[in-house]
C-alpha cells in the first residue's frame, strides 16, 4: 500500500477480506500502537492513525467478530491482550451492553485504598504508558504542620511544587500544587531528602503510587456515604472499579506485584552477527526496521518479537509465565 | 481444548492469589531473625576507619621532639598527626576543629602542647593502653588576661615549654609573658614577665622610643635554664634574668641560640640576620655580624633561622625566606649555607615550618645536623645534610598523592612476589637521585603484625601518570611511577630539565619536591586502569579516548608503539564531535625506561573520555567503552575485533562532547542572570513610581525563596548519555546454550542496556593465525533503564567467576561449569539475578524504589570469619550516593549490614572510593589523603605502635629542676 493513497477504512476492510479470501466473514481489526496497546481499526480516523504508526510495517490483527468480545481492546498491557485473544467465545456469560467505545480510552490514574487510609489522605496511582505523556510534576522541600500531643509542631516535608500543563499528573485532577507527599509506593518519605524522594519516584515511575495529603481538603472522600464505593469523589474520568474493603488491599498489592515484575526486554540474536552497522539499538524498536527473522513458529518466539517491536519494552517479554512463578 | 484452557486460566489465577498472599505475608515477616546468621554476621563484618594515607590537607603547624624522634603536623581543621618510624603514627582531633597554630613537644616527655587559632592551649599525651600507645587530649586551657585588659593581652604569640617540664612560657600580643604550670595550666602570677617590668629595666632612651609590642620569640638558654631570651617584634631582644639586652632596628622575626649559649642569632623582616654575643654584664650588647644574605636590593623577611655547629668548625646557617623581593619574592625557599656551599631550596608550595635533626645527646659538643625536614603546604621534604650535594630523602609516608590531581584509582590485592619485585626494581631505577640515608624520623616502634599480603593501589593522575603505591600496610609509599606522556606529542618537551642552572646563578636556587598541579594537557589524564597481576599486562585509558596496553619490561627499551583507530560511530552520519581533539602521537621509536612499556595504542574516535575498560590477559583481549560505544581489541594480533555503537540518535549531548555542554550551561546561567537583573530593574521602577510595594516585596520574596525543585519524570530511551558505556566484563560462561560455554564480553550502558557478545578465541597454538571472532548474542534492556554499574557471572556453586589466569596460577579453584550459571546485573537502582543461558529474571533487590539511594560503587568482596579459619563467603560491597556502605549477600541478594561511611555531600569522596577484594576500601578525604576503611573482621590494616620514653641521664634533670626551684625562689 502506498502511504499517500491509503484510501478509506472501507477500502482497507474489503482489501483485507479479499486478500484473506474471507469475503463474508465479519471481522474486527486491531493493531498495537507504540505503547503496546491493542487498539481497534474501525473507522477512517483510527485507520489513518494506525497507518501513521506503521514504521514501516503495520501489524494488523484480524479476529472473527463472534470470537471476540469488548474486552479485546482493553487498555493496559499485552498480558491482558493475550488472555483476551485466547479466551474462548463461550466465556462471555451474559450479553454485553456496549455503551460507547471504552477501548478508545485508557486508565491513567486511580484512587486506591480509600478504606484503609485516613480521610484526609489520598493514595493516587498513576499509570504511565510509554512516553507519550510526561509525568509532569515537580516536588520541593517544605514545612509540614503536624498535630502532636505537645501541640502543633513543624516538621520538614515534601510537597508538589508544580504541575506541567498537559502532563499526566495534571490530567488526573487528583494531584495539586502544595499537596504534601507522605508515601511513595508504600514507603514513608519522612526523614528522606528531596533527592532521595526524587530517586524513589523516578525508580517507581512506571507504576507510581503516591499518598498525598491534599492541600485542598474539601474534596475528600466521605467514607460514610456508601454511594461511591471506593472510588473517590472527584472529577476523575476513570473511577476505578475495584471492590471495596479487604480485597482492595490485596488488589493493590497484586497490581503492584504485577507491574513490579515488568520484565526486562531480552533480544536474542541467534547466529546473525549483530555488530556492525545495525543502527542504534537504543532507538527503540518503534524506530528500527524489523529484523528479517520474524517467523512466529513458536508462540514464545513471536511474543518476543512482539515485545521487542511494539515499542513497549518490558511488556510482553519473555518472562510472561516466569513473572508470576518466580519471585 | 477450550475447556482445558479455561481451567489453566483458573489455575493460574488461583496460583496468583496464593503467591500474592505468600508475598504479603513475607512482607510482614521481620527480616534478619535467624540467630545463627546474626552471629555469623558479627564474625564476618565490622566497620572501621583504620588509617589515613597521604599528606594532610592544609597543614598549618609542625613540631618535632628530638627526644622522642617524633614529628607532629597540625592542620587547619584541627587535626594533629604524629609520625615516627614507618608504621608509627597517631591522629588526634581537636573538638573545636580550629586551625592548629603551633605545636610544641614537652622536653623529655611523651607530651605535647598545641595552640589553636582560638587562643586555646591543649595538652596531649601518648599513653600506653593494652600494649599499644594512644594519643589522648589531657587538658585544655584558655589564657585570660588581667581583669579589664583588652583581649589582645591574652592572645598567645609564642610558646616555650621549659626544659624543667613543669612550666610553659607564653608570650602574648601585649608583650607580657605568662608562666603556667603543667599539666594543670595554672598561671603562676608571680612569675609573669610584664612588658612594664622589662621596660623599667632597659635604659630609658630606648624605652621612650619603642614600646615592647608583641612577643615574637621565646628561647631558653641552652646551658642555663634560668635565662630566657625574649624577642619583641619591634626589635628589642632581652635575655631575661636581666643580664643582657640587644636592640636591633629592624622588625624581629625569630631567634635561635648557638649550642654553647655564647651567641644567638636573630632574623628580621628586611631579610637580614644578626649574630649577637651574650654578655653577662647587664649591658646592651653590640651585634657581631649583620648580614643581608641576598642583598643589596630589598629582600623579603627571614622568618626563621638556625645556627648549627659542626665538628669541623664551619656552621650550618639555615634560614627560611630572605629572597630578593623584586625578582624572587614569590619563591618559597629555605637556604642552607655551610662554608662555601650554599643552596636555596625552592619549594613547590608555601613553607609552613621546618626543623633540623641534629645530635640530641645533651653531652655532645656540636649540633652536627643530619637532616632538614620541611613541611610545605602540599608536601613534606626531607634533605640529607650529610651526603654531598644535599639530596632529598624518599619519604616512607606522607606521600603527596595529589602532586598531580588524582583522576582514578584501581586496587589489586595479593600481588605475586615476582611481579612485586619487578615493580620495585623498576621503581628503584627511578629513585637514584634520592639519598640513601635511613629515614631520620625514627621514633617509636611499630608492633603491628606484618601485612598479610602485598597490595597495590594504582592512582591515575591528570598529568598522564600512573603511580604504584604499596598499600599493604599503614604506610602508603610510592613504588614506581609510570608516565604515558612519552607516547604523545605535547607542548612541553619531556627532556627539558627544570634544574639546569648555571654555576654562577644567584641566588643558587634548586627546585625540590614533586607537587605540580598544573597539567600540560588535560587530555593526558588517566581515567581507567586495569592491571593483570599474573601476566604483568596493564591497560590504561585516558581523557582523549586513548587506550594503551603495556607490558612489564625489566630493561629500558626503544620501540615503536603501534597505533590503531577505533571508530565507535561507525557509519552514523550527521554527527559532529565538538569536544577535544585526540592526542598527537610521536612518530618513530620512543625510548621507554624500565617498567611498564606501552606496545599498542588504541585511539577511540570520537576521542571522548574512556568510561570503562577491561583486560583479559589469558585471551589477550582488551575492551574499552566511551559515551559513544565500545570496542574489543586483540592485543596479541594487534587487531580490532569489533566496535559497537551504543548511541541513541537523539542524544546530541553525547555527540557534541563536553565543551558544548559547558557552553550551554554558561548560556543558561547568563540568561538566568539577565532575567534576575530584568526583574530587579522592573521592581525598582515600580517602587520609584510609587507602585504597590507589597506586590514588589512579594516578587522579591518569591525570587529569593524560589525553592529547589526536582522534576519527576520517567527515564526514557531519549535521555542524554544513555549510550555511555559504564561497565565491561569478560566471562567464560553459557551464553548460547546450557551445554557449551564460551568466552563472552558483556557491556552495560547508562540507559540500562546490557549487551552480550559471544567470542571465539583461537586455541593457543593458532592464536596468531586465526582471527578472534565476536557475535552479538544478547541484548537486555532493563525495564527501569537505570545505568548499569556492574555485571558479574556466578558459577554453578554461586561463586563469582575467577579472574583470568587465576586458575592457571593455582590461586583459585576452577569455576563450576556443571551447574547452571547466573548473571548478576547491578544497576544504580537494582540488583538483579538472571539465569543463563536463557536470560530470565530470578530475583532482585530494589534499592532506589525502597530507600531512595543509588549504587555508586560495587565490588565482590571475600569475607573470612574471625572465629573459624576455614569459613569465608563472597558478598557484594556497595557504596551508595548517600555515602552508606551496604553488604549484600550472594547469591540471594539479602542486605546484611549497613554502615554510614562518607558524608553524602562529599561527592568527590564517594566518587573516589575503591573496594578491595577482601573487604577493605579507600576514599579521598581531601585531594591529598586517602581514608582507609575495613568492612572485614579479619583483614584490618591499622597502625599499632609503642612509643617508649627513652632512658635519660636523670642527673641532668634533677640538676635543672633544682636550678628551677632556685629561680622561682629568687623571683619571689
Amino acid at each position: 500500500m502506498k502511504r499517500s493513497s491509503a484510501g478509506t477504512f472501507q477500502d482497507f476492510y474489503s482489501l483485507l477480506q479479499s486478500v484473506h479470501q474471507i469475503p463474508r466473514v465479519d471481522v474486527l481489526l486491531g493493531y498495537t500502537d507504540v505503547h503496546g496497546d491493542l487498539l481497534p481499526i474501525n473507522n477512517d480516523d483510527n485507520y489513518h492513525k494506525a497507518l501513521s504508526s506503521a514504521n514501516p510495517l503495520l501489524r494488523v490483527i484480524i479476529q472473527k467478530k463472534a470470537e471476540s468480545d469488548a474486552g479485546v481492546f482493553a487498555s493496559n498491557s499485552l498480558q491482558r491482550k493475550k488472555k483476551g485473544l485466547l479466551r474462548p467465545a463461550h466465556y462471555r456469560a451474559k450479553p454485553h451492553l456496549l455503551i460507547g467505545m471504552p477501548q478508545d480510552f485508557r486508565q491513567i490514574s486511580s484512587i486506591i485504598d480509600v478504606d484503609i487510609l485516613p480521610e484526609t489522605h489520598r493514595r493516587v496511582r498513576l499509570h504511565k504508558h510509554g512516553s507519550d505523556k510526561p509525568m509532569g510534576f515537580y516536588i520541593r522541600d517544605g514545612v509540614s504542620v503536624r498535630v502532636a500531643p505537645q501541640g502543633v509542631e513543624k516538621v520538614p516535608g515534601i510537597f508538589i511544587s508544580r504541575l506541567v500543563k498537559g502532563g499526566l499528573a495534571e490530567s488526573t485532577g487528583l494531584l495539586a500544587v502544595s499537596d504534601e507527599i507522605l508515601e511513595v509506593n508504600g514507603i514513608d518519605v519522612a526523614g528522606k531528602s528531596l533527592d532521595q524522594v526524587t530517586d524513589m519516584m523516578v525508580a517507581n515511575s512506571h507504576n507510581l503510587i503516591i499518598t498525598v495529603k491534599p492541600a485542598n481538603q474539601r474534596n475528600n472522600v466521605i467514607r460514610s456515604s456508601k454511594a461511591s464505593g471506593s472510588s473517590g469523589v472527584s472529577t476523575d474520568s476513570t473511577p476505578s472499579q475495584q471492590t471495596p474493603s479487604p480485597a482492595s488491599q490485596y488488589l493493590s498489592n497484586y497490581s503492584t506485584a504485577e507491574s513490579d515484575e515488568e520484565g526486562d526486554l531480552v533480544i536474542e540474536s541467534d547466529g546473525a552477527p549483530h555488530y556492525g552497522p545495525v543502527g542504534c539499538p537504543n532507538g527503540g524498536p518503534a524506530d528500527g526496521p524489523l529484523p528479517p527473522s520474524l517467523s512466529p513458529h513458536s508462540s514464545q518466539g513471536s511474543l518476543q518479537s512482539l515485545g521487542s517491536h511494539d515499542g513497549s519494552p518490558g511488556r510482553g517479554s519473555v518472562r510472561e509465565d516466569g513473572t508470576l512463578l518466580t519471585l | 481444548a477450550k475447556l482445558l484452557l479455561l481451567f489453566t486460566c483458573l489455575f493460574f489465577v488461583c496460583l496468583l492469589g496464593f503467591l500474592v498472599q505468600a508475598r504479603t505475608m513475607r512482607r510482614f515477616l521481620r527480616p534478619g531473625h535467624d540467630p545463627v546468621r546474626e552471629r555469623l554476621k558479627r564474625e564476618l563484618f565490622q566497620f572501621n576507619k583504620t588509617v589515613e594515607h597521604g599528606f594532610p590537607h592544609q597543614p598549618s603547624a609542625l613540631g618535632y621532639s628530638p627526644f622522642l624522634h617524633l614529628m607532629a603536623i597540625g592542620t587547619r581543621s584541627g587535626a594533629i598527626k604524629l609520625y615516627g618510624a614507618p608504621g608509627v603514627e597517631f591522629v588526634g582531633l581537636h573538638e573545636e576543629n580550629n586551625t592548629v597554630m603551633q605545636i610544641h613537644f614537652i622536653p623529655d616527655q611523651c607530651q605535647l602542647v598545641t595552640l589553636l587559632d582560638d587562643n586555646s592551649l591543649h595538652l596531649w599525651s601518648l599513653k600506653q593502653h593494652s600494649g599499644a600507645s594512644e594519643l589522648w587530649e589531657d587538658h585544655r586551657f584558655t589564657l585570660k588576661g588581667p581583669p579589664g585588659s583588652p583581649p589582645s593581652a591574652a592572645q598567645i604569640t609564642a610558646v616555650l615549654p621549659h626544659s624543667s617540664r613543669e612550666v610553659l612560657y607564653l608570650g602574648t600580643e601585649s608583650g607580657n609573658i605568662f608562666v603556667v604550670e603543667l599539666p594543670s595550666f595554672g598561671v603562676l602570677e608571680d612569675r609573669t614577665i610584664t612588658s612594664e617590668a622589662v621596660l623599667r629595666w632597659i635604659p630609658e632612651d630606648y624605652c621612650n622610643r619603642r614600646s615592647c609590642e608583641l612577643v615574637e620569640a621565646l628561647q631558653e638558654h641552652p646551658k642555663n635554664p634560668d635565662q630566657i631570651l625574649i624577642g619583641y617584634s619591634r626589635g628589642l631582644i632581652v635575655l631575661w634574668d636581666r643580664t643582657s639586652l640587644s636592640i636591633s632596628f629592624q622588625q624581629l622575626e625569630n631567634l635561635s641560640w648557638q649550642r654553647d649559649g655564647s651567641k644567638f642569632i636573630s632574623c628580621h623582616y628586611d631579610g637580614s640576620y644578626t649574630q649577637w654575643p651574650v654578655s653577662n654584664d647587664n649591658r646592651q650588647s653590640l651585634p657581631l655580624e649583620n648580614l643581608v644574605p641576598y642583598g643589596p636590593f630589598p629582600c623579603k623577611a627571614i622568618s626563621k633561622i638556625y645556627w648549627q655547629t659542626t665538628r669541623n668548625g664551619l656552621p650550618y646557617i639555615i634560614f627560611q625566606g630572605g629572597m630578593p623581593r623584586a625578582s624572587y619574592g614569590d619563591r618559597h625557599s629555605i637556604s642552607v649555607i655551610h662554608g662555601s656551599q650554599q643552596i636555596a631550596f625552592d619549594f613547590t608550595s608555601r613553607v609552613i615550618d621546618f626543623f633540623i635533626i641534629f645530635s640530641s645527646e645533651p653531652t655532645a659538643e656540636f649540633d652536627d645536623p643530619s637532616a632538614m625536614v620541611v613541611l610545605a603546604e602540599e608536601e613534606l621534604i626531607v634533605i640529607d645534610l650529610k651526603s654531598a650535594g644535599w639530596p632529598a630523602v624518599h619519604p616512607p609516608y606522607l606521600a603527596s598523592l595529589h602532586c598531580s590531581a588524582i583522576t582514578c584509582s584501581h586496587h589489586v590485592s595479593n600481588i605475586p612476589l615476582k611481579l612485586w619485585e619487578r615493580i620495585i626494581s623498576a621503581g628503584s631505577k627511578q629513585n637514584v637521585h634520592f639519598s640513601n640515608m635511613p629515614w631520620p624520623i625514627d621514633g617509636g616502634t611499630n608492633i603491628a603484625p606484618d601485612p598479610p599480603q602485598r597490595d597495590l593501589l594504582l592512582t591515575g593522575h591528570e598529568d598522564g601518570t600512573v603511580r604504584f603505591w604499596d598499600a599493604s600496610g599503614v604506610c602508603l609509599h610510592l613504588l614506581y611511577k609510570l608516565s604515558t606522556v612519552r607516547v604523545f606529542l605535547t607542548d612541553a618537551d619531556p627532556n627539558d630539565n627544570m634544574n639546569t642552572m648555571g654555576e654562577d646563578e644567584w641566588p643558587p636556587l634548586r627546585k625540590v619536591g614533586t607537587f605540580d598541579p598544573y597539567s600540560d594537557d588535560p587530555r593526558l589524564g588517566i581515567q581507567k586502569i586495569y592491571l593483570c597481576k599474573y601476566s604483568g599486562y596493564l591497560a590504561v585509558a585516558g581523557t582523549a579516548g586513548q587506550v594503551l596496553v603495556m607490558e612489564l619490561n625489566d630493561e629500558g627499551a626503544e620501540h615503536v608503539v603501534d597505533h590503531v583507530e577505533a571508530d565507535l560511530l561507525q557509519d552514523q552520519e550527521g554527527y559532529r564531535w565538538k569536544g577535544h581533539e585526540k592526542l598527537k602521537t610521536r612518530d618513530g621509536p620512543v625510548q621507554f625506561e624500565a617498567g611498564f612499556q606501552p606496545f599498542v595504542l588504541v585511539q577511540c574516535q570520537p576521542p571522548a573520555v574512556v568510561t570503562s575498560l577491561a583486560l583479559h590477559s589469558e585471551w589477550k583481549l582488551v575492551a574499552f567503552g566511551t559515551s559513544h560505544g565500545f570496542g574489543l581489541f586483540d592485543h596479541q594480533q594487534k587487531r580490532l575485533v569489533f566496535v559497537k555503537c551504543t548511541l541513541h540518535p537523539s542524544d546530541q549531548l553525547a555527540l557534541e562532547g563536553p565543551l558544548s555542554r559547558v557552553k550551554s550551561l554558561k548560556k543558561s546561567l547568563r540568561q538566568s542572570f539577565r532575567r534576575i537583573r530584568r526583574s530587579r530593574v522592573s521592581s525598582r521602577k515600580r517602587r520609584g513610581g510609587g507602585g504597590n510595594t507589597s506586590e514588589v516585596r512579594g516578587i522579591l520574596q518569591e525570587m529569593e525563596l524560589a525553592p529547589v525543585q526536582r522534576k519527576i519524570e520517567a527515564r526514557s530511551a531519549e535521555d542524554s548519555f544513555t549510550g555511555f558505556v559504564r561497565t565491561l566484563y569478560f566471562a567464560d560462561t553459557f551464553l548460547r546454550d546450557s551445554s557449551r560455554h564460551c568466552p563472552s564480553l558483556w557491556a552495560g550502558t547508562n540507559g540500562g542496556t546490557v549487551y552480550a557478545f559471544c567470542l571465539r578465541v583461537p586455541p593457543a597454538e593458532r592464536r596468531m593465525d586465526e582471527p578472534v571472532r565476536a557475535e552479538q548474542a544478547k541484548e537486555i534492556q532493563l525495564m527501569h533503564r537505570a545505568p548499569v554499574v556492574s555485571i558479574l557471572v556466578l558459577d554453578g556453586r554461586n561463586i563469582p567467576l575467577p579472574e583470568p589466569l587465576e586458575v592457571a596460577h593455582d590461586l583459585s579453584k576452577s569455576p563450576d561449569m556443571q551447574g547452571s550459571h547466573q548473571l548478576l546485573v547491578v544497576s544504580e537502582e537494582q540488583f538483579k539475578v538472571f539465569t543463563l543461558p536463557k536470560v530470565s529474571s530470578k530475583l532482585k533487590l530494589k534499592l532506589t524504589a525502597l530507600e531512595g539511594c543509588r549504587v555508586r560503587k560495587v565490588m565482590v568482596a571475600n569475607f573470612g570469619s574471625c572465629k573459624t579459619d576455614d569459613y569465608n563467603e563472597n558478598d557484594l560491597a556497595v557504596l551508595t550516593n548517600l555515602g552508606d556502605i551496604q553488604i549484600i549477600s550472594l547469591p540471594f541478594l539479602k542486605l546484611q549490614i549497613r554502615y554510614p561511611c562518607i558524608r553524602k555531600e562529599d561527592v568527590s569522596g564517594i566518587a573516589s572510593c575503591v573496594f578491595t577484594k577482601y573487604g577493605q576500601g579507600f576514599y579521598l578525604i581531601s585531594p591529598s589523603e586517602f581514608e582507609r576503611f575495613s568492612l572485614s573482621t579479619k583483614w584490618l590494616v591499622e597502625p599499632r605502635c609503642v612509643v617508649d620514653v627513652p632512658e635519660v641521664s636523670s642527673n641532668n634533670h634533677t640538676h635543672s629542676r633544682s636550678v628551677m626551684e632556685n629561680a622561682s625562689r629568687k623571683s619571689r
